[in-house]
């Protein structure tokens, strides 16, 4: 080996070092925070989901999978799954209709349309807390706006907070109008990238506006469906601060996420239990992101 | 062409402006209406009077406008003190949420060891993993370094961002690799060819993410909610929070929209002036 070649590789070898050097020292906090805080909690979770153990108590003892299987087989387990699914699958399929129905309204070429969109899009981006509150007053059966517009009619308000089911329609209306405007400005961009010569040749084949909307507008969109379902479901699962500031008890709206905290930091304090309900919850996320990605990445290969 | 003027004559007969009006514009008003409705009844009610509240002939503006309502709200939480530590843990952890952002992404993008690919998926994997998933264990490793009722536990835990990271890195990628080689070149180390280069060349893409960062931050609840007791070190929906249960009473409602438009108008107001950024940041991933 010639000592210019040596030279070389000992230059190389210094720089590949000194790049190790600038990648922990740019990039290392940020990933052992992520550690500590993101992966770490995952593997504690799994082993304080075999415990028997309150919150703060010294002493817990092993209990296997019983948690997970209480959660799966009790009633009280089995009710969080109901409200869950109906919770989830009610909201995500309302914020997507109605959400497509606005973007259809916003989708003519009409002044001031940009403004509109801004303005159906900012519950969204408002506190939980905040929401939460403005509609319990408005759902209030005895001074809310609500009793009022249906006394107008002559009809009493429905008992929102004592009747569970009631409370858990009550919750999903104020998640969809949430959501809505969301939607819309993900179904609108995709509603833009719809090739106009396409509709115009379907109108002048004799299409009907319905049928155009079918045949032609609503495939085109399916990806998008896909792109919004998904989205919808990840952050419906993870609903929680309307759901407490509206029902701090969780009367009828305890979903997965609310249930955790209830089981931890409400008067149960059964750590081990609501442990087990974060790795399920966590496993659930995971599944439908995964398959997301699935999905992307056929589409991009096969498009 | 003729056939352009006859269009042009067509577009405003009658029956035209008509069919826009009914099928364009009452849609919309309708549409506008349901989402601006609850946020204009929380303003006018947070001026109303208890008598007013729980009146039984409705009125639509308060006749006999008050801001006892946001005294109130002042003197069932320290209101000053805890809208202060929102501002103050929105700011120093969006701060330092862009600046370990910025310099992940650029040391995934610009500084090059092996298996730094691996280390991008583990960070895009930590996107999937729900906070709320992660609080139980977070609660009791704060706790155990004495961060529970402090600022910085709050704080903490929500530091690392691959949310951040992921952006800010799609952005690098696109920057020319000419630029950076002229910045060797010409002798600028990495700290140097960030600042200097790469984060001017970036900042649409630096504010986008800095103000999804910044909402998500001063709406945050769950969290703080678990690890501060104190009022005094309350943000401000978890104060929110507290007054909602202290608030009880029917005719209490104007306090609680007064509570609400404190924390609602802050991030209206941002939202209202930068919601290109906003909208972009939240809506990526879809519209590609």
């Amino acid at each position: 080996m010639t000592t210019a070649s040596a030279e070389l590789q000992q230059a190389r070898r210094i720089k590949r070092s000194r790049n190790y050097f600038l990648f922990i020292l740019f990039a290392g906090p940020n990933i052992a925070l992520i550690l500590a805080y993101v992966y770490y909690p995952l593997l504690a979770n799994v082993y304080f989901s075999t415990l028997n153990w309150r919150l703060g108590a010294r002493t817990a003892s092993f209990v296997g999978l019983d948690n997970y299987r209480e959660f799966f087989t009790s009633g009280s387990g089995r009710e969080v799954w109901h409200v869950t699914v109906v919770f989830t699958v009610a909201t995500v399929v309302g914020s997507m209709v109605f959400g497509l129905l606005m973007a259809l309204v916003l989708n003519r070429k009409l002044p001031g349309r940009t403004a509109a969109r801004t303005a159906l899009f900012s519950p969204y981006v408002l506190s939980g807390v905040g929401i939460g509150l403005v509609w319990t007053f408005i759902f209030d059966p005895s001074t809310g706006i609500l009793a009022h517009v249906l006394g107008w009619f002559g009809a009493r308000s429905p008992e929102w907070f004592l009747d569970k089911n009631l409370a858990l329609v009550m919750v999903i209306l104020v998640y969809i109008w949430k959501n809505l405007g969301y939607c819309a400005v993900i179904y609108l961009a995709g509603l833009q990238s719809i090739p106009q010569d396409l509709m115009e040749a379907a109108a002048i084949d004799g299409a009907g506006p319905l049928r155009r909307f079918f045949s032609i507008t609503l495939p085109l969109l399916s990806p998008t469906v896909f792109f919004l379902s998904i989205a919808m479901v990840l952050s419906s699962m993870q609903a929680f601060d309307i759901l407490r500031i509206m029902t701090p008890n969780g009367y009828g709206t305890n979903s997965i996420v609310f249930e955790i905290y209830l089981q931890s930091f409400g008067s149960y304090q059964r750590a081990g239990y609501a442990a087990a309900l974060s790795v399920v919850l966590f496993l659930v996320l995971f599944a439908i992101t995964a398959l997301q990605m699935r999905f992307v990445e056929r589409r991009v290969h096969y498009s | 062409m003729s056939e352009t003027g006859a269009d042009w004559r067509q577009a405003f007969t009658r029956r035209n402006i008509m069919a826009t009006l009914f099928a364009g514009y009452l849609p919309m008003i309708a549409a506008l209406l349901v989402i601006a409705l609850p946020l204009v009844w929380m303003v006018i009610a947070s001026f109303k009077p208890v008598s007013e509240i729980l009146t039984t002939d409705l009125n639509f503006w308060p006749k006999d406008p008050t801001t006892a309502n946001y005294a109130a709200v002042a003197n069932r939480v320290p209101l000053g003190r805890v809208f202060l530590n929102s501002v103050a843990v929105t700011f120093i952890g969006a701060a330092i949420k862009v600046f370990l952002a910025l310099t992940t992404a650029y040391a995934l993008v610009f500084i090059k060891i092996p298996f730094r690919n691996v280390i991008f998926l583990g960070i895009l994997v930590a996107l999937m993993v729900p906070p709320e998933a992660a609080m139980l264990p977070n609660f009791l490793s704060i706790s155990a370094i004495g961060g529970r009722d402090t600022m910085w536990g709050i704080i903490l835990p929500g530091l690392g961002t691959a949310f951040g990271t992921f952006m800010l890195r799609q952005q690098f990628k696109t920057l020319p690799t000419e630029l950076m080689e002229a910045a060797e070149l010409d002798g600028a180390g990495h700290w140097k060819r960030l600042w200097h280069i790469v984060v001017p060349v970036s900042t649409p893409t630096i504010a986008t993410v800095a103000l999804v960062i910044i909402v998500n931050e001063w709406n945050n609840f769950l969290w703080p909610l678990v690890i501060i007791d104190s009022p005094e070190k309350m943000t401000l929906p978890v104060g929110l929070n507290l007054l909602r249960s202290i608030e009880t009473e029917t005719g209490s409602y104007g306090v609680l929209m007064a509570g609400a438009v404190i924390v609602i108008l802050p991030v209206l107001i941002v939202f209202a002036v930068l919601q290109r950024y906003i909208v972009a940041g939240l809506t990526q991933g879809a519209v590609k």
